[in-house]
């Protein structure tokens, strides 16, 4: 039985940025057990000589050159921001460091 | 006038019968008519509408070259960007978020002139197949206003069974095109993946989603995916080939000769006898039309359910981190001392609905370190066994078919609290989304236990759409022939509320 | 710091490792057509795609790949059959899409290798440094953080973004872990970086501004006990924004890795940021809990498979190599090593030989900017390269001494006016009305001027102390403001006392 502890969860809702409360934690833990348990007989067929699909067709090599074309305005660019400033995207202060 | 087909309404713009604006306002006031019940569209475009279809009737005057569909009324998935119009993609997230441009497909039916009413309702970012899972309340079935039009897209093809478009974009990543027009008594094809452009359509799933045509007839969704398609530079993954001759197709309608290939695996138990019987009786029918019926075994297609909840969550856990509240969208909990971090948090807590957020949780289990071996990676491969499965019977027959999904409409809660149940929907639609191929759903037929329409799903093989739509054609015609008139005149009214 | 550098690298052995980023110098963006001008006005470089609005997609700019195809070829790579995006996952404000295209498992150029020497007091020594990788990313927003004392991040109140620098097209080289440096760590990193810097700008990718950010240096370092296989704990420097700063980095963080240890302490596995005024690094993120990226193969784009013809095509018009290049120019100047190394340290070689193809003479040209520039501009604690005096006008200084219209005094009084902004040489000494007195008459008024009022210094000269007119050329030279030709002075003056 493919389990998934509340703590798992609330760490995967932590690396997705979503702010859940204890309750709604447990119920999608117990849903999500039930998911996975079905979802996880996809290691019965997937052997090791059977090549991933990542893209359903054939393409490659795709590219555009290396052209400038025409930029949104600044005032496109924010007319959704939910604040701004000089210009730029207003946002709340950060905690984390930059990458 | 709006009971008739679109490329009837066509006709009668090119012979002077009607006019784009009359035409346009006959649709608007249909929509002010039965809209409040069936709750297909989030947004009308009123004044956009009208200025589009005073423009394509000043055109026409002008002697201007028209494209087959200018004039003629849609209704948009509301997934797909438009410009300067209210897109939401059926979430509180983008709550009021007018784009500041135009996807491809919008692009593409501008410039062929046709006339784009709003913008229909849709389960949260594409996921569902019940429209349920709309923030902004579920879409009713024409047939039967206390039962789901199917999802994802159930606005885009309730609008065409109450007669309030006669044609709509929808898009299909696991089969959100085809079941609502299976439980609509509508046609609806999801194309090859990549025939048509993905530049605009929010994505949901990036390797499984394509935006496709629907309509009521098999010519007006052959038209109107000739006008969508072809290759888009915007778009890394479009068909750089020309598109197949669809239309040409949809008016041929011959099968003789061709091969028909019956999935063993998608019949059967969990599949209600009254949808077994219409398919049934639409094999027996494509037999007397000369086509050859040969049973065909895709063993593989038990694990497509299974593999496509992993990729799909997968890909749409990366595809929505966008939604941070930094620029655009709803932003919840801005306060003196709160962190970017916290107002992150708290806004995709309250932008997203439980559907949505489950499947996040569920897509990040399913890539992350020490789980993705066992999860992602390995639906992967069943992708690939299932690719193999299709190869192999495209050896054996020019299309395959089976019912398109397993029941009938449902009542709206039946499944709501079950998400598996829900899930195995799409349990027939899903195996042509991983390996890309194209299908189609076109009407079968009433169900026996509940008079309510079941679709036939046929599927052809990458870039080879055009074989739809000659079958497609053929069956139309012959079911068309067996019942007298079009399924959709027993959509009278707007059937009982429950 | 209390530990001295000669005592930690009598302990322990540094183990390096380096990641550079390079910001490629491409007309429009990598995955979009965006214009890429640094320093433009904010948010007027950006689109749906860079943005990351909901439904745009990611297109690749053939240029960037060809770019990063030259750089993995000029660092003897191999150039991957088949290589291709995937996204790197992890929310920051000044990523619009909460995910980065990059490369992991499949990256276009591996396996290679770049030869650094550095000059030592035991004389020239060759390192090789192998490469693990070399990727293509794109680059992020920026940002601003306001409302804070610094400036920084930490005390800020909001933070204003600017995405016009989303989606610039980054490379990443990554080296293999560097052992066997010893106690030239620090100079093996900076000579790797100005290498690496070099071979980039010789091949026309990147105009590497470290100033600027378009070429960024992480250096990650770790100590092991001398004589030990098992290796210590590292951490990573970021912020090393020029060459100086690699090699202070380097150094200090071997210190203080080496600190910590002997007092029997853990060094943390963290991110250090590199402060340019005390030298130092200051904590950062701690890598303890690495943040899980959940990469994935990137749907939206299609694997990148370069063709053999167009990888050979490239392979062909690659430049000369900047150290055959340096080899070249060594022999044609007929250098020593040490002075070329010096030459290379203090960054001159390139505008050196820019001199030098102006006409100077290169012995001359080295001079002047070995010399005179290079103290000035270690006075003002910059790199001569950035001092106002440019290439054309030392080619005019050495010009001018050679027709003996400045003598190397006076030159060097131009150089520091032109330093100082007064203008171009020419402009200078009109200006400032500098020419060189050698008329015979005028230099004879001064050299009798100077006779009569030291005339008992002149007696010792005429008596055959010819050392002793030192002090009457002296007199001569303050007499004339510095313009005389001092040998020609001396000739007259000892000609006139009969020596």
């Amino acid at each position: 039985m493919a389990g998934i502890s509340r703590d798992d969860v609330a760490n995967l809702a932590r690396l997705a940025r979503i702010d859940m409360a204890p309750a709604e934690l447990d119920h999608l833990a117990s849903e999500l057990g039930v998911i996975l348990n079905a979802v996880a007989r996809v290691q019965e067929v997937a052997g090791q000589d059977v090549p991933p699909t990542s893209h359903p067709l054939p393409l490659q090599n795709v590219y555009r050159k290396d052209e400038v074309i025409q930029s949104l305005t600044p005032e496109a660019a924010l007319s959704a921001a939910p604040a701004s400033e000089g210009q730029r995207f207003k946002v709340p202060k950060i905690l984390g460091e930059e990458a | 006038m709006i009971k008739k087909s679109a490329s009837e309404m066509a006709a009668a713009l090119a012979n002077g019968e009607t006019t784009s604006v009359a035409l346009t306002q006959a649709h608007l006031d249909r929509i002010a008519e039965v809209d409040k019940d069936v709750h297909a569209f989030l947004y009308v475009d009123t004044e956009g509408a009208l200025a589009q279809a005073a423009l394509a009737d000043k055109k026409r005057a002008a002697g201007e070259k028209l494209s087959p569909l200018a004039g003629i009324p849609l209704a948009l998935k509301d997934v797909m960007v438009q410009k300067g119009i209210p897109t939401t993609c059926g979430s509180k997230m983008l709550e009021g978020w007018r784009p500041p441009y135009d996807s491809t497909v919008v692009s593409k039916l501008r410039a062929a002139d046709v006339v784009i009413l709003g913008k229909t309702n849709m389960d949260e970012f594409a996921m569902g197949s019940s429209t349920e899972n709309s923030a902004y309340g579920p879409t009713h079935n024409p047939w039967d206003l206390s039962r789901i039009p199917g999802g994802s897209g159930g606005g885009s093809s309730a609008s065409l069974a109450a007669f309030e478009a006669p044609l709509a974009i929808g898009t299909d990543t696991g089969g959100s095109i085809r079941q609502p027009a299976a439980v609509t008594g509508t046609v609806g094809v999801k194309p090859t993946y990549g025939g048509v452009s993905r530049y605009g359509l929010v994505a949901f799933s990036s390797s499984l989603d394509q935006a496709g045509p629907c309509g009521r007839t098999v010519l007006d969704t052959a038209l109107l995916h000739e006008t969508i398609a072809g290759h888009d530079p915007k778009d890394s993954t479009s068909i750089n080939a020309p598109v197949p001759a669809i239309v040409a197709a949809a008016k041929n309608g011959n099968v003789k000769g061709l091969k028909i290939g019956v999935i063993k695996e998608l019949q059967g138990e969990g599949y209600q006898t009254g949808v077994l019987n219409r398919f049934n009786e639409s094999l027996e029918l494509l037999a007397g039309l000369g086509a050859e019926i040969v049973e065909v075994s895709c063993s593989y297609f038990e694990y497509a359910l299974a593999a496509y909840y992993l990729i799909a969550p997968s890909e749409c856990s990366s595809n929505l981190a966008r939604f941070d509240a930094m620029r655009y969208g709803i932003r919840v909990g801005d306060a003196s001392g709160v962190s970017a971090e916290e107002v992150m948090n708290l806004t995709r807590e309250v932008g997203f609905g439980r559907e949505v957020k489950r499947r996040i949780i569920l897509g990040t289990y399913a890539l992350s370190s020490g789980y993705y071996d066992a999860y992602y990676g390995s639906a992967q491969k069943v992708r690939t066994l299932i690719k193999q499965d299709f190869d192999n019977a495209f050896t054996k027959a020019d299309v395959l078919v089976s019912p398109t999904a397993p029941t009938t409409a449902f009542k709206i809660g039946e499944k709501a609290d079950d998400p598996i149940a829900m899930y195995l929907n799409d349990i027939a639609t899903i195996p042509v989304n991983m390996a890309g191929i194209c299908g189609m759903s076109l009407p079968s037929g009433l169900a026996d236990e509940d008079n309510l329409p079941a679709g036939f799903q046929i599927m052809a093989p990458a870039m080879k759409d055009d074989r739809l739509y000659n079958v497609g054609a053929a069956l139309e015609t012959a079911l068309l022939s067996k019942w007298g008139a079009p399924i959709l005149s027993h959509v009278s009214g707007l059937g009982a509320r429950a | 710091m209390s530990l001295k550098y000669e005592d930690v690298i009598e302990k322990y052995e540094p183990v390096l490792g380096l990641e550079v980023h390079v910001e490629l110098g491409t007309a429009s963006k990598m995955f979009c057509g965006c214009n890429t001008i640094f320093g433009a006005e904010p948010n007027t470089q950006t689109c749906p795609v860079c943005l990351g609005l909901p439904g745009a997609l990611p297109v690749v700019n053939e240029k960037a790949i060809e770019y990063t195809i030259m750089i993995g070829l000029a660092l003897n790579c191999s150039i991957a059959p088949f290589s291709r995006f995937a996204r790197k996952n992890y929310f920051y404000p000044d990523m619009p899409k909460n995910f980065q295209t990059s490369q992991y498992d499949e990256p276009i150029c591996v396996n290679g290798f770049l030869d650094v020497e550095i000059d030592t007091d035991e004389g020239i020594k060759k390192f090789r440094v192998e490469i693990e990788r070399v990727h293509m990313e794109e680059d992020t927003g920026k940002s601003l953080h306001m409302g804070g004392a610094t400036g920084r991040i930490h005390g800020a109140d909001y933070s204003l973004l600017d995405y016009n620098r989303a989606g610039i097209p980054l490379v990443e080289i990554v080296t293999k872990i560097v052992p066997g440096t010893g106690k030239y760590a620090p100079e093996v990193a900076r000579a790797y970086v100005a290498e690496l810097r070099d071979i980039l700008r010789s091949l026309n990718v990147s105009d590497v501004k470290m100033e600027q950010g378009s070429l960024r240096c992480d250096a990650n370092v770790s100590l092991r006990l001398i004589g030990s296989d098992v290796l210590g704990t590292r951490s990573e420097t970021k912020n090393v924004n020029s060459l100086r700063s690699v090699e202070r980095a380097v150094r200090g963080e071997m210190i203080r890795h080496a600190e910590l240890l002997n007092k029997g302490e853990r060094v943390v596995q963290e991110t250090r940021h590199f402060q340019e005024d005390t030298g130092l690094t200051r904590s950062g993120r701690s890598k303890e809990q690495a943040e899980d990226y959940r990469y994935f193969p990137e749907p939206d784009l299609v694997p990148i498979v370069p063709d053999a013809i167009w990888i050979e095509t490239l392979r062909a018009a690659l430049p000369e190599k900047p150290s055959t290049h340096r080899k070249r120019l060594q022999e044609a100047w007929a250098v020593p090593d040490k002075e070329m190394a010096s030459m290379i340290n203090a960054d001159v070689l390139e505008i050196v030989e820019e001199t030098v193809n102006l006409g100077a003479d290169p012995t001359k040209a080295r001079g002047w900017w070995l010399g005179e520039i290079a103290r000035i501009a270690n006075e003002k604690e910059v790199a001569a390269t950035d001092l106002p005096i440019t290439p054309k006008d030392v080619a005019e200084i050495v010009a001018l001494v050679a027709t003996g219209a400045l003598t190397d005094k006076l030159a060097r009084q131009v150089i520091e006016a032109v330093i100082a902004g007064e203008g171009r040489p020419s402009e200078v000494i009109e200006k400032r009305g500098i020419k060189v007195v050698s008329d015979d008459g005028a230099l004879m008024v001064a050299i009798e001027k100077a006779i009569s009022a030291q005339p008992d210094v002149a007696e010792k000269v005429r008596g055959g102390n010819v050392p002793a007119a030192g002090a009457l050329i002296g007199a001569v030279m303050k007499e004339t403001k510095g313009q005389a030709d001092a040998a020609k002075v001396r000739e007259l003056l000892l000609k006139h006392l009969g020596q």
